[in-house]
Order: structure tokens, then C-alpha cells, then sequence
């Protein structure tokens, strides 16, 4: 498999560490023991178009938002994960 | 000349008086587009020597020589003997070389010849003419498919120990060598525009036009001659040869700068993004070349890929079909043609298609007699009976072999006509066609099936190919040469397109007429002996009817069943032929039964290329330490911890073992002062305004209170609530930061902070890099210490417990101006510091260290010693910190802050987390102090039964303490901090003990911290 790091161009995946789903977000510290434990534990496991996180461990130490399709290993876009975080979340403490 | 097939072996047997001369190659023609006649090579086979020439292979050599019975099949021992030409053999599998390069199930058919090559044939004892298991082939009935599932089914205790040992022996494959590999292997990625995967026809013309744009192109031909099956016809293309276009082609392509040519190179699998293929550098030769490789892994990053595999022949399916000197017809021309070796002197021609007669046509033209030609097919074409009337060759159409006759080779063949006449005919060469099948695996490696064409009587690349796949030739399922050329330069110019270039197709030449019409003959129904259909696995047309008949008719439990389609040619020449009977005896087509699914390899990869470098000593890279020569001088015994070695002691003569060693450098740390090279711990540089903040998320206890110039201990959660890792963190500047990690979690907390940043807390203003391999960091522990440091740091610069308090750290100069970082932190218990400097002056500065320290007593420590140190301290470690324990367990709850936000805080409130029976971190000493500790034993109360269910916990570490003079622990024990002064048992049944001990506090020296503070 081949991902295009934004700062890097295309690479071959064993540079790269996978961790899993991008479309879970850090609960408020007050959170219900639900809501974390959904958090930690619970993940959704599409059979098709994903949104992952990996980071690109032997080159720039950029995390990544990788938009791939989990049967076909097709990837149809790599943002940076600071870039994806920023636009969806306004900037507080 | 009439049957000659039992006299062969007399033949070669004879000229045993004339060992200074080569043996004679009686079978061996005139004309030879493939082989070097001049240059002679010898080798042997099972012991006898022969000869042959460069450009053979084993099997052409040996056909040469007249041998026709190379190996025994795998279950019924039935003599076999070369069926095909290529990488799809099922029966000529031997190993070649001898020693620790012996190579086991290596195909004789695309083994190159080298001079001394040394083959021995396979699954016979004791010789391959007399096989006692031949016995095998006799009571055939018990030994049909699935025979070992309902023979060896009872009791079940004798399936490991006695039927499987035993099958394994009678139904063995080769030998492996056993011993190492003395070859090396590596592995290679290239990128390029055009990926050609052949270089038949169609390849050579797809790399042409993709050449001719511009495109970097790659061309893969496993064979060791690119030509592909031009090599193996006499052909022509424009006006010429096709032998003579074949050198053009390959000359322009040689001349091209942008063209890579891969010969002896397999692509055997289509990944995500990469093509996998294997070059053979050095099994051509006794050994590979100075600086060579045997093999060179190949992973090939292509804009578009052009497969051009071809096609493989099927053989026919009728009684006796097995007999050495039954083969492929394709295969019998390129013996003849490409080796100049005639495979026979008197054939029979079996086919159901119009491909075949060339067969007919070029053995007459090589001088063998062509008894008959027996086409299935009850018409054949006006063209097709010129050829076989030019070759004098009988022609039966509509007509069967029904029998054939040999036993170490083949002697006749009977055909049984369309009126059910039976002619008999004497042979030693029977060259059958069923047809071929384009070699579509590689286009169904990411999932597509291959479609079945009724038309074509073959199944075809699916419509879903790999992306950036094109076929061209006849894996289309198009065989004709014209078609090829065209189908290639088309391919090839259009891939060049993709990829970026302006593109024309090139001109294709003319060829000469042929024709592959063919009806499809599944099999011979009515002939006595075994019809084969996978002749590796010994699968029989019998066995097929047997498992349908017993319920696995489906594609993939056929397989299973039978073992149809296993093995090292995995199904090249018998899948469809089984498919096709399976669909025969389910009554229905071949479409609706399928195939099973092509994976890669498409052809058997050795291991040792896929490991490449990585193996022994380089399976991984070895980290040293900067003081590793220093140690080593020491005459330091090493240990691996995660990817470093690291020095665990110093030895001195005299000493018994590691304990004794150990025991003493951890007394000198205690009384004088040690030294030990503590580099490999994490250290990650923290920068930026808000790098308080981070570290504040990161770590369970607070560090945006830290001021400059301290250091302060931290442990850090995962955001399950577990113990991910802990360190100091040392504040050298209001915006920076260095963090020690241990040495196991340096990369993932690095990882870790990584993420913190920049996905959870994106809009923190804040850096990191590692600078682990920066900076070489050497402890300095013991009373003594400080005047080791004393002797180093420049002058100005106050150390006294005043000026410089336990915790503190700095930026200071030693040595007259070299740069360093002193920090005053201890793990030993002692009043220590860590002293770092770049890494190249790490050797340098523990050598001034130790020179130092010389008159103070300092003794170089490894890390059995600050094992035995920090287990006296009760500091957790590695085992303490094992991913199950929260910092409330090891003794740090404390540490929680109750005032902020932290990774794991949430989660670590949890039930299961807080429970007040977890086991948690106590001290344990030996009640019998004579006693010694071991770790993993568990805690047991001392008057219940040794159950599971009685355990309280574990011992997680020992050490013999030199300050104490016994042996202690730690360990985790439920309720432990409230059990101080009671008596547990550790049992520890693996190793037979079961031994009082005390709980006490984990920290048995100097509790009250005096020492460091002095």
C-alpha cells in the first residue's frame, strides 16, 4: 500500500503506523463513564470507505487523516491530522 | 526404429569404461535456437555424470542424455518423468546441490544447467527404478482421496505420534539441508512508468511502445532467454525469423536507457501499490557471484503494469496418462526447438486442437517419426491432414487413447477409434494437448474471479483487474502470435499514455498463418488404468467422481478434498481439467462450478528471500550505546534490551557468576561511587509556549508549577487508565522541556506526544523531537559522586547540595567548554547525577569518568546492578509496569492529579480500576533469609489449597541485596498495603518452589531518602 504524506509525498506504508479510527473525538473531561467508555473501546468497522488515523513514523512524524476503503486498500485523500483537527474545532484552551 | 523406450536407461548405464570422456547425448539434434553446443557442462543426477551445454535446462540436459524417468509421484510412487517445459511441472521435482546449499522441490524445467551441478531425484527409496512404496500404486483403492481422514482416524492419540510421521515419510517431497543457508538474499524496490510482466511476443512489443514514448519501463522475464514461446516455434514475423526479430527486439530494448530487462525474474504477486518479484542472481551458478545475492527480492512501484504472462497447456485426461515419456505437446517443441533435443524417436501426437499439429509438423522436421496423430475431434481441417500426411504420421480423427504401455518409460499407446477399433502403436514420446490456459493468476490477486469462456473453452482475466493492470497475449485468452504482437503493442502504448506519455502505436509485423481452433475433451471415458488429472498430487479423474460422490462438490472443498490444485505448481496444469470434471459429474458448466481463488505466490518463493538481510544478529538493527567500545574493553557482558545492547555486567577474574559481579558493582554504588552508560532512556526535546501545557495533559501529576532549573518525576496514563510510562522531566527553560521516557516506550511515548499535539490538542503551540541518539547520558551514583563531578564540570559552576539540590538540573560546560547537561537525579537511591553530552563524547567523557574516579573506588555498574539497586529502592520498572497496572497499584495514586485534565484521568476512575482488592505493589523479603526469590512465583495464603483460585497476586521482581545481604522482592499482592508484617506464601510451581515470605514496604533502603538528599 502507498500513502501520499502531505509533507513527504508518496511512500510505501511500512513507513507508516497505523492506529485507527479519525472520526472519534476526546469526550469533555466531565463526560459521562459512558461516553469515555465508547471512546476508548467502541469502534465502528466499516466495510468500505474508512477515515483513519496513521502516522508516518519513519519520515516526518506527521499524523495523518487517511481516507481509505478497507476492502480495496484504495485511499482517496491524506489531510494532516493538525489541519483536520483545527478546521473542526474552534481553538480553545 | 521400433520402441526404444526400456533400452534408454542400458543406453546411459553404458559408457561406464570411458570416465575421462563426456557421456554421449543421444538425444540431442542438429539445430538448437536456445543452447550454446561449444560450450559443454557436466553434471550428475542421482550420482551418474552426464553432460550438457549452456542454455539447458536440468530437464532438457537430461532428455538429452536419454533419461526419462525422473522422479516417483507423491502418493502412489508411480515412475514419472518430464511432463512440461516450464515453472508449471508437477513431476520432475528433485533437489539440486548437495550440503547446506541443497534446494529441495526444485522444478528440473527451470533449473538453468551449470557446470558440477549435482541433482537427486525425490520421494524413492532406495533408487528411483525400484521404489519399495511403489507398492503404493497396487493397492490404489485404499489410498483414494480423503483416504488418511477416514483411515487414520482412531484413536486420536496415535494421529501426532504414529499416522502422521509415517504419512509424512511415505509421501515425502524433498529434504531440507538442515543446516544454514550460506547464501545471502536482499531485497530492492525500484519505481518505473510501465511494468511488463513477460517478455513473450506480446511483452516484447508492450515494452517496445512503451519504450519508444519514453516511459521508464521495467520488463520481467522469469525465464533466463526473453523470447517466451518465439523460442519454442519456428516462426516467422515480418520476413524473417521469428528467432531474428526476437534479437532485434531485444537489442533495441538492451540499447534503451530507460528500459530495466529483469531476467530469471518471477513476479509472483500483484500487492496494494507494488508488484512482488524474486531475480534469480546466482542459481544459474555453483555460487553466486562476489558481492552478489542468490536471490534479489524485488518490490516494483509501476504507474501501469502490463501483464503478459501467456498461457499454459493442459494436458489430456485418459487411462495411464502418467507414463514417463507422456508430454505436453507445447513442451515437446520447445525441446525440440529451443534445446535441439528430441524428447523421443518414435511419437504419438494425442490432442483436441489444430495447436498440436505443429508439434507433428516440427518432430518430423527433427527427424522423429510421428506414428499417428489421434485428434478427438471427429473432423479436423484440410491443413491439419497435410501436416500430418507431410510427416507420415497416421491420422485418426474421432478417435481416443484409451491405454498406454511402459513401466519405467513409455513403450506403446492404444487408440481406440470413433468405430471402437483399437490400433495399437509402439512409441516412446506421446505429446498431448488439451488445450491452453492463458495464465490469468496474477490478474486475480486482489480478489477478481476469472471469467469462464465457453467460446474459448478457458477461463479469462476478470473485468476487475488490479488498478493499472492491463493483459496482452495470450493471457487474454487470444494465443495466435498476430494477436499477441498486436494485443502487446497495443497494451504497451496505452499504459505509456497513462502513465504520461504521447504515444503511437508502433507497426505490427506480419506473421505466417495459424490457427487454434479446439473442441474441448474433459476426459477419455472407458480406459482401464488411472486417468490423472493433478500429477503432483496424484489426483485421478476416479478421485474427482469420489468426492463428488461424497458430498464436496464445490470448488474449494474439491481442492481440499483431493488436494487437487496443491503443492508447489498449485494446480498449473490440472486445475481446469478438475473443474471441469467436477462441473461434468454436478451436472452443470464450468461457469457455474468456478475456480478457486489465485493467491500469490504464483510461483514457490523461498523463504530466505523474503527475509532478505534480516536474519540472525540482522533480523533487526542493533543499537549501541556511545560507551559500547569502552565497555567492551571492560570486558562487559551484553544483554539486548528492546533494539540496544546494553552492558548487564562487568566481570571480573574470579568472580563465579553474573550474581557475584552484580552483587558487587551494586555494593560499590552503595559505598563509593559507580558509573553506568544510561543513553538508551528516551529523551524527547519539548519546546514552545505552551509545552506546560502539554506535559501537563500528558502526565498524571502537574508540571506547569516546575521551575526552571529542576526536574521532576512523572508518570504517565494511557486514556484507558492503565500506566503507560514513566520519567523524569527536567525544566531547562520557562518554554522547554526535556522528558526521559524509559527505554522500552521511548518510541511510543514520542508516538504519543506526536498525537497529543497534533490531533487531540491541535492548537497548543508547542514542538518535540526525540534526541535520544543526540545525547549520551552517563550516571554518576554513590557517596562518592560528586567528587567524580567535581572533577569535570568547568570552573564556576557550584555543585554543592547547596547550590545544586537533589531534582536540579543544567546547562553548564565540562571538560574546558565542552557543552553538557547535568542533572541531579538518582534511581540508585544515592546521591547521583546523570551527566549528558553529545553523543560522540560519550566514549570520551566516561573515560575521563573513570579515570577520575579512580582513587575514589568507581566501578563501571551494568544493569543488573541497577536492578538490584532500584529493587532495593522499591522504584517500579518494566515488570511493575506491565499495561495492567494503574499508579495506584505501583504505589504513585498520589501522583493523580484532582485539579486538571490528563490523558487517562477519566477512565482511571473506573470501578475495576479503583476496586480496593487490586493487587498493589509491596516489598517481600524471604522468611528463611537464607532463601532465594524467584520472580513469577504467586502469592498463596499461607493454609489454602495451591489453587487459581486462591491467588493474591505475584512476585514481579527479585534481587539479592548486598545492602541488606538477603534476598528481596517486589511484587503485587491484593490488599497489600494493608498486610504489611504478614506471612504469604510464594509458590511457584514451574520451578517447584513454595517459600514464606514477609510483606513489606517496597522501599527496604534508606526509606526516608537521606542519601540523595546528602
Amino acid at each position: 500500500m502507498r500513502i501520499i504524506c502531505p509533507l513527504c509525498g508518496e511512500r510505501g506504508a511500512e513507513e507508516f503506523v497505523y492506529h485507527g479510527d479519525a472520526t472519534v473525538r476526546r469526550p469533555h473531561p466531565d463526560s459521562s463513564a459512558e461516553t469515555w467508555n465508547a471512546y476508548v473501546h467502541l469502534r465502528d468497522n466499516p466495510a468500505g470507505r474508512h477515515s483513519e488515523l496513521w502516522y508516518h513514523a519513519a519520515g516526518c512524524h506527521a499524523w495523518l487523516v487517511v481516507e481509505r476503503d478497507v476492502r480495496t486498500h484504495e485511499i482517496f485523500a491524506v489531510t494532516l491530522a493538525q489541519d483536520v483537527a483545527l478546521a473542526r474545532r474552534p481553538v480553545t484552551a | 526404429m521400433s520402441t526404444a523406450s526400456e533400452t534408454f536407461p542400458r543406453e546411459i548405464a553404458a559408457p561406464a569404461a570411458a570416465v575421462s570422456t563426456r557421456p554421449a547425448q543421444p538425444f540431442r539434434l542438429a539445430e538448437a535456437a536456445g543452447v550454446d553446443r561449444k560450450n559443454l557442462l557436466d553434471f550428475t543426477f542421482d550420482g551418474q555424470r552426464y553432460s550438457g551445454h549452456s542454455g539447458d535446462t536440468l530437464a532438457s540436459a537430461l532428455l538429452a542424455s536419454g533419461v526419462r524417468l525422473v522422479g516417483r509421484s507423491f502418493k502412489y510412487h508411480r515412475p514419472r518423468g518430464i511432463l512440461s517445459a516450464g515453472p508449471e511441472e508437477p513431476n520432475a521435482i528433485v533437489e539440486l546441490r548437495d550440503g547446506a546449499r541443497r534446494e529441495p522441490n526444485t522444478r528440473a524445467t527451470v533449473a538453468e544447467l551449470f557446470q558440477g551441478l549435482t541433482a537427486t531425484s525425490q520421494n524413492r527409496w532406495p533408487s528411483l527404478r525400484f521404489d519399495v512404496m511403489g507398492v503404493n500404486q497396487f493397492v490404489a483403492p485404499i489410498l483414494a482421496a480423503g483416504f488418511y481422514y477416514k483411515t487414520f482416524m482412531w484413536p486420536a492419540s496415535f494421529w501426532e505420534k504414529v499416522y502422521e510421521p509415517l504419512i509424512r515419510r511415505a509421501a515425502g517431497l524433498g529434504r531440507a539441508s538442515g543446516s544454514h543457508d550460506p547464501d545471502h538474499y536482499e531485497k530492492t524496490t525500484t519505481h518505473c512508468d510501465v511494468l511488463v510482466i513477460g517478455a513473450g511476443p506480446a511483452g516484447l512489443m508492450a515494452a517496445l511502445a512503451a519504450v519508444r514514448a519514453g516511459a521508464r519501463v521495467v520488463l520481467c522475464e522469469e525465464d533466463f532467454l526473453l523470447g517466451g514461446r518465439l523460442l519454442s516455434e519456428r516462426r516467422m514475423i515480418g520476413n524473417r525469423s521469428a528467432l531474428e526479430w526476437l534479437r532485434e527486439a531485444e537489442a533495441e530494448l538492451r540499447a534503451a536507457p530507460e528500459c530495466r530487462i529483469l531476467r530469471r525474474t518471477s513476479v509472483f504477486g500483484v500487492f496494494d501499490g507494488a508488484y512482488g518479484a524474486v531475480e534469480r542472481v546466482g542459481d544459474h551458478l555453483p555460487v553466486p557471484p562476489m558481492f552478489q545475492p542468490r536471490q534479489r527480492l524485488w518490490r516494483i512501484i509501476a504507474k501501469r503494469h502490463v501483464l503478459c504472462a501467456g498461457s499454459l497447456e493442459r494436458p489430456l485426461v485418459f487411462g495411464d496418462n502418467d507414463r514417463p515419456g507422456v508430454m505436453l505437446a507445447g513442451a515437446v517443441r520447445t525441446y525440440v526447438n529451443r534445446f535441439g533435443v528430441a524428447p523421443g524417436r518414435r511419437a504419438v501426437v494425442f490432442a483436441n486442437n489444430d495447436d498440436a499439429a505443429r508439434t507433428v509438423a516440427d518432430l518430423a522436421a527433427a527427424g522423429v517419426a510421428v506414428a499417428a496423430l489421434v485428434d478427438a475431434r471427429a473432423e479436423v481441417t484440410p491443413e491439419i491432414s497435410r501436416i500430418a500426411e507431410a510427416a507420415g504420421a497416421k491420422l485418426l480423427a474421432g478417435a481416443r487413447i484409451t491405454e498406454t504401455r511402459g513401466r519405467l518409460a513409455l513403450r506403446g499407446a492404444v487408440v481406440t477409434d470413433a468405430a471402437g477399433t483399437r490400433h495399437n502403436f509402439d512409441c516412446d514420446l506421446l505429446a498431448m494437448s488439451g488445450g491452453w490456459s492463458p495464465t490469468v493468476h496474477l490478474t486475480s490477486h486482489h480478489g477478481g474471479k476469472p471469467v469462464w469462456s465457453e467460446a474459448k473453452a478457458a477461463f479469462l482475466p476478470p473485468s476487475h483487474l488490479p488498478p493499472g493492470m492491463a493483459v496482452a497475449g495470450a493471457a487474454t485468452g487470444d494465443p495466435l502470435l498476430a494477436d499477441c504482437l498486436a494485443s502487446g503493442a497495443q497494451a504497451g502504448a496505452e499504459a505509456a499514455r497513462l502513465a504520461g506519455f504521447q504515444t503511437s502505436l508502433p507497426a505490427i509485423p506480419e506473421t505466417d498463418g495459424e490457427s487454434a481452433e479446439l473442441q474441448p475433451l474433459w476426459r477419455v471415458r472407458g480406459g482401464k488404468g488411472k486417468a490423472f488429472v493433478d500429477f503432483q498430487n496424484d489426483v485421478a479423474a476416479s478421485d474427482v467422481a469420489l468426492a463428488q460422490r461424497e458430498g464436496f462438490r464445490a470448488v474449494e472443498h474439491l481442492k481440499r478434498y483431493t488436494t487437487l490444485g496443491m503443492a508447489t505448481d498449485q494446480g498449473k496444469t490440472s486445475n481446469v481439467n478438475g473443474l471441469a470434471l467436477m462441473a461434468e459429474f454436478n451436472e452443470r458448466t464450468i461457469a457455474q462450478t468456478g475456480t478457486t481463488t489465485f493467491r500469490p505466490p504464483y510461483t514457490p518463493v523461498s523463504v530466505g528471500v523474503l527475509a532478505g538481510r534480516h536474519r540472525g544478529h540482522e533480523f533487526r538493527p542493533t543499537r549501541l550505546t556511545p560507551t559500547h567500545d569502552w565497555a567492551t574493553e571492560q570486558g562487559a557482558v551484553f544483554v539486548e534490551t528492546g533494539p540496544w545492547l546494553r552492558a548487564q555486567y562487568f566481570p571480573r577474574p574470579g568472580e563465579a557468576d553474573w550474581l557475584v559481579t552484580a552483587t558487587r558493582e551494586a555494593r560499590a554504588v552503595r559505598e563509593a561511587v559507580g558509573l553506568c552508560d544510561v543513553s538508551t532512556l528516551g529523551k524527547i526535546d519539548i519546546q514552545g509556549p505552551d509545552a506546560a501545557v502539554l506535559l501537563d495533559r500528558v502526565y498524571a501529576n502537574n508540571f506547569a508549577s516546575l521551575p526552571i532549573g529542576r526536574v521532576r518525576y512523572g508518570v504517565m496514563l494511557r486514556e484507558d487508565g492503565f500506566v503507560m510510562d514513566d520519567g523524569t522531566t527536567a525544566r531547562l527553560a520557562g518554554d522547554r522541556f526535556l522528558m526521559t521516557t524509559t527505554t522500552a516506550n521511548a518510541v511510543s511515548v514520542s508516538r504519543h506526544l506526536d498525537f497529543c499535539s497534533q490531533w487531540l490538542w491541535p492548537e497548543l503551540d508547542v514542538q518535540m523531537i526525540s534526541v535520544t541518539e543526540q545525547w549520551a547520558q552517563i550516571a554518576v551514583a554513590g557517596p562518592r559522586s560528586r567528587a567524580v563531578i567535581e572533577g569535570v564540570v568547568d570552573a564556576g559552576f557550584d555543585i554543592s547540595n547547596a547550590a545544586f539540590p537533589y531534582m536540579s538540573c543544567a546547562e553548564l560546560t565540562i571538560c574546558g567548554g565542552l557543552k553538557a547537561r547535568l542533572f541531579r537525579i538518582s534511581f540508585s537511591g544515592e546521591l547521583a547525577y546523570e551527566l549528558a553530552v553529545p553523543a560522540r563524547y560519550g566514549d570520551a567523557l566516561m573515560r575521563r569518568l573513570m579515570e577520575i574516579g579512580k582513587p575514589l573506588g568507581v566501578t563501571p555498574y551494568g544493569i543488573e546492578a541497577l536492578g538490584v539497586l532500584r529493587v532495593e529502592k522499591g522504584h517500579p520498572a518494566g515488570n511493575e509496569l506491565s499495561g495492567q497496572t494503574t499508579a495506584a497499584d505501583i504505589g504513585l495514586g498520589r501522583m493523580m492529579s484532582k485539579t486538571k485534565d490528563f490523558i487517562g484521568k477519566a477512565m482511571a476512575q473506573r470501578a475495576g480500576l479503583t476496586a480496593t482488592d487490586r493487587p498493589v505493589l509491596v516489598g517481600i523479603r524471604p522468611w528463611d533469609r537464607a532463601a532465594r526469590l524467584r520472580a513469577g512465583a504467586h502469592f498463596l495464603a499461607r493454609n489454602v489449597e495451591n489453587l487459581a483460585a486462591n491467588d493474591e497476586g505475584y512476585v514481579t521482581s527479585v534481587a539479592y541485596s548486598p545492602a541488606l545481604g538477603h534476598w528481596i522482592g517486589l511484587g503485587l499482592l491484593q490488599r497489600g498495603t494493608e498486610r504489611l508484617g504478614e506471612v504469604v506464601r510464594a509458590y511457584d510451581p514451574v520451578r517447584g518452589g513454595d517459600l514464606e515470605v514477609e510483606i513489606v514496604s517496597p522501599v527496604l533502603v534508606d526509606p526516608t531518602g537521606d542519601r540523595l538528599r546528602g
